[in-house]
């Protein structure tokens, strides 16, 4: 079995047969990061073009790794863009990356829908690395990953997805993945943290922390971007915290083995406090490692690798 | 020289005509309606005689609402491309905002404006006005010399007026030129970053969502004003349905209130965007089915008294890039006919309503002389074939700007003729 598309844009389009592909393949890959030499030569003479509009470590340091451990060349590049600074065009870096023939662009681009305008464009395959508010498919699939391992199976489970849901691309992916792979999910935060019509996406909606992770199974935090209170969504952290941060106390109510997630970076203390953060129940860290699993089984099955 | 049309069904709401007959154009004007209005035994120059059996005939129309980007920003539109693209699209008469470099918010350029478009000489162009110094919404213009100039109406279109106190003293002060105030109606706090209609659309695509209270509250407001002053107002490009349910119980109570809508309005939902197409991002923003329904009722009630495009030509340097810097408007006056022709294959709104939306109402909001084949006035025709089909190909218009989010589109129905001043300026 292959993808069916040039292209990992996003969740919303992929099949549950081909959420099964990557995360069986990516299983596959865990091994070669635990061994002595980290590499093999699967993607020997591959170019991969890290193209990073906003800044990220941890994705973009996934990718890179990713990439090398199958030993695939790559090129990390830094760019700057915006609606004001007169710079080259996305179009214009697009076509002359594309004119020195890589085989897969990663984009991360602050507007959403960028690499979705890229691979109109090139013919190369992208891999949408976070656009904007909309999807970051390869932080789901290591999150589907990360619950399939320490589940077993993500169908049947309760999810809670906790946070700025409106300006979360880690929601939404995983919203589409989680729930077309049969989990039950439960998004909360503050209501003007909400975006307008989200239950249409088949999940529901709570307005309180506690509701929203009684009795379930996995509970995702999401990051509280700090400019926010700019656009007046939340009063201040101060009051964000006192309801919307998984602590000890509250956790309680979860399932006894609940695990605990986040995307990252984490606001320890914020969305998140440092005991549970560091606690039995986090896969934060499982997280992270899937990651880089998830990365080389998208690159292996875009250049045209089969299981 | 003179043009007999034979055998054309004339609509024109205007002398409540429709019915199979001949109209003779004579010096620019219309000089007779009738059977059998010219013989050929007459020793008076011959006219070019048209058959336009199967043809409907009409009022020149009138798109009020366009931006001919002259002066300022040529590279998007010019008064000659513009005004081509007006007569291709069977319009007559446009009237064109004042958002250009400089803002049109003095006599100067108002006369600029004219000058051009008298040098083209194809469709009549109406220009508006700023209602504020820049548009800036602190000042108000000059009323009564830039209408002495030639301005038919006044808008901050783009910069829609925040400030109460302003909106009112232009209703004011409008009301006693008899001139109109063309308001745009958004709350900017509310709108603000927003890309595209707020719902399950912009919730799915990660976009900063508009909601419908940006409009209606400022449809609202405006009312509320023209009530408490006594003054009229035009509400532009109706976009959502409470502006529409607002205008609808403002007209039943006998305010002044006039409004008009944009093709796109009732042709497309936000839906549209849902693969970031650029073209398709537009101010106020597409919306949703439901709003789509309202608008087709408020057009066929008559609370929408007119369709205007509100042209916004774009070059591809604002249109091919990240959806989020992506400049907002589509241009719309080539295809403008045929969108709205297809309300009336639907059996959404009659011809002859759609008539009156896009040539006799415009005229009466606006205070132009247009918008009637009344004996006498201007010859200003269309000739709409409303069987014939086409594919919209944006490569094919004759606007400089090529922003259409309707591209391969199949239409039926467009003007096969158009006449201003007794010339044709259009024919296919």
């Amino acid at each position: 079995m292959k993808l069916s598309s040039k292209d990992v844009l996003g969740i919303k389009n992929l099949s549950v047969d081909e959420i099964n592909l990557i995360l069986d393949t990516a299983e596959s890959f865990i091994e070669i990061s635990t061994r002595e030499i980290k590499k093999v030569p699967t993607l020997r003479g591959k170019t991969v073009i890290n193209l990073f509009y906003e800044p990220s470590t941890r994705t973009r340091t996934s990718f890179e790794i990713a990439a090398k451990r199958l030993s695939a060349d790559t090129i990390s590049i830094s760019a700057t863009t915006s609606s004001v600074v007169k710079g080259e065009t996305l179009i214009d870096t697009a076509r002359n990356l594309e004119a020195m023939n890589p085989d897969i662009i990663v984009m991360r681009h602050s507007a959403a829908g960028a690499p979705h305008m890229l691979s109109r464009l090139i013919k190369q395959s992208i891999i949408n690395a976070g656009d904007g508010a909309h999807e970051h498919p390869t932080q789901a699939l290591l999150d589907m990953m990360t619950i399939k391992e320490k589940k077993g199976e993500i169908e049947g489970l309760k999810v809670a997805i906790i946070g700025d849901i409106a300006h979360s691309r880690v929601a939404r992916s995983n919203i589409y993945g989680l729930t077309k792979m049969g989990a039950d999910v439960t998004v909360a935060g503050p209501v003007t943290m909400m975006p307008r019509d989200i239950d249409k996406l088949g999940v529901k909606v709570h307005y309180h922390l506690k509701e929203a992770i009684k009795n379930v199974d996995i509970i995702m935090m999401l990051r509280i971007q700090l400019e926010r209170q700019d656009d007046i969504i939340f009063p201040s952290l101060r009051e964000y915290s006192n309801y919307y941060c998984l602590n000890a106390q509250n956790i309680k109510l979860a399932k006894d083995d609940v695990l605990v997630m986040h995307p990252g970076p984490i606001n320890r203390g914020v969305e998140i406090a440092p005991d549970i953060a560091d606690g039995p129940y986090s896969v934060i860290l499982d997280q992270v490692t899937n990651g880089v699993a998830v990365r080389m089984a998208l690159l292996y099955l875009l250049t045209g690798g089969k299981r | 020289m003179n043009i007999l049309l034979k055998g054309g069904r004339i609509i024109d709401p205007s002398q409540n005509i429709d019915e199979k007959t001949d109209i003779l154009v004579e010096e620019g004007k219309i000089a007779q309606i009738g059977q059998d209005i010219y013989k050929s035994t007459e020793t008076d120059s011959a006219p070019k005689i048209l058959n336009l059996e199967g043809k409907i005939v009409v009022p020149g129309l009138i798109d009020m609402h366009t931006h001919l980007r002259e002066p300022g920003f040529e590279y998007k539109e010019t008064i000659q491309t513009g005004c081509e693209a007006a007569v291709a699209g069977g319009f007559t008469s446009i009237a064109c905002m004042p958002n250009t470099n400089p803002i049109n918010d003095n006599r100067s350029v108002t006369e600029l404006i004219r000058r051009q478009a008298t040098q083209c000489n194809l469709a009549n162009v109406y220009p508006i006005a700023a209602i504020s110094k820049g548009s800036e919404g602190i000042t108000l213009t000059e009323f009564g010399d830039l209408k002495d100039a030639g301005a038919v109406g006044f808008s901050d279109d783009g910069r829609p007026v925040m400030n109460s106190a302003l909106m009112r003293r232009a209703l004011e002060y409008a009301s006693s030129l008899n001139i109109p105030i063309i308001s745009h109606c958004e709350e900017t706090n509310l709108s603000a970053d927003g890309l595209m209609n707020e719902g399950i659309v912009s919730t799915e695509l990660g976009l900063q969502g508009i909601p419908n209270i940006a409009e209606d509250i400022m449809v609202a407001r405006d009312i509320a004003i023209a009530d408490y002053t006594n003054t009229s107002v035009h509400i532009a490009h109706v976009s959502t349905a409470g502006s529409v349910r607002l205008i609808r119980k403002a007209k039943e109570r006998g305010l002044e209130v006039t409004a008009e809508t944009a093709p796109h309005y009732f042709s497309l939902t936000d839906e549209a965007l849902m693969e970031y197409d650029t073209y398709a991002k537009v101010y106020p923003p597409l919306r949703s089915a439901d709003d789509v329904t309202a608008i087709k009722e408020g057009l066929f009630d008559g609370t929408i008294d007119a369709i205007a495009s509100d042209h916004a030509p774009h070059s591809l340097i604002e249109k091919d890039v990240e959806f989020e810097y992506a400049f907002s408007g589509m241009i719309g006056l080539e295809t403008s006919l045929s969108l709205s022709l297809k309300l009336v294959a639907d059996g959404n709104l009659t011809l002859d309503q759609l008539i009156l939306k896009m040539s006799t109402n415009p005229a009466g909001i606006l205070g132009i002389p247009k918008g009637t084949l009344k004996i006498g006035s201007d010859a200003d025709i269309t000739v709409i074939d409303t069987e014939r089909k086409w594919t919209v190909d944006i490569n094919k218009f004759r606007s400089k700007s090529k922003n259409s989010p309707f591209n391969g589109w199949n239409l039926k129905g467009m003007a096969v003729l158009t006449i201003a001043g007794g010339e044709i300026k259009y024919s296919v």
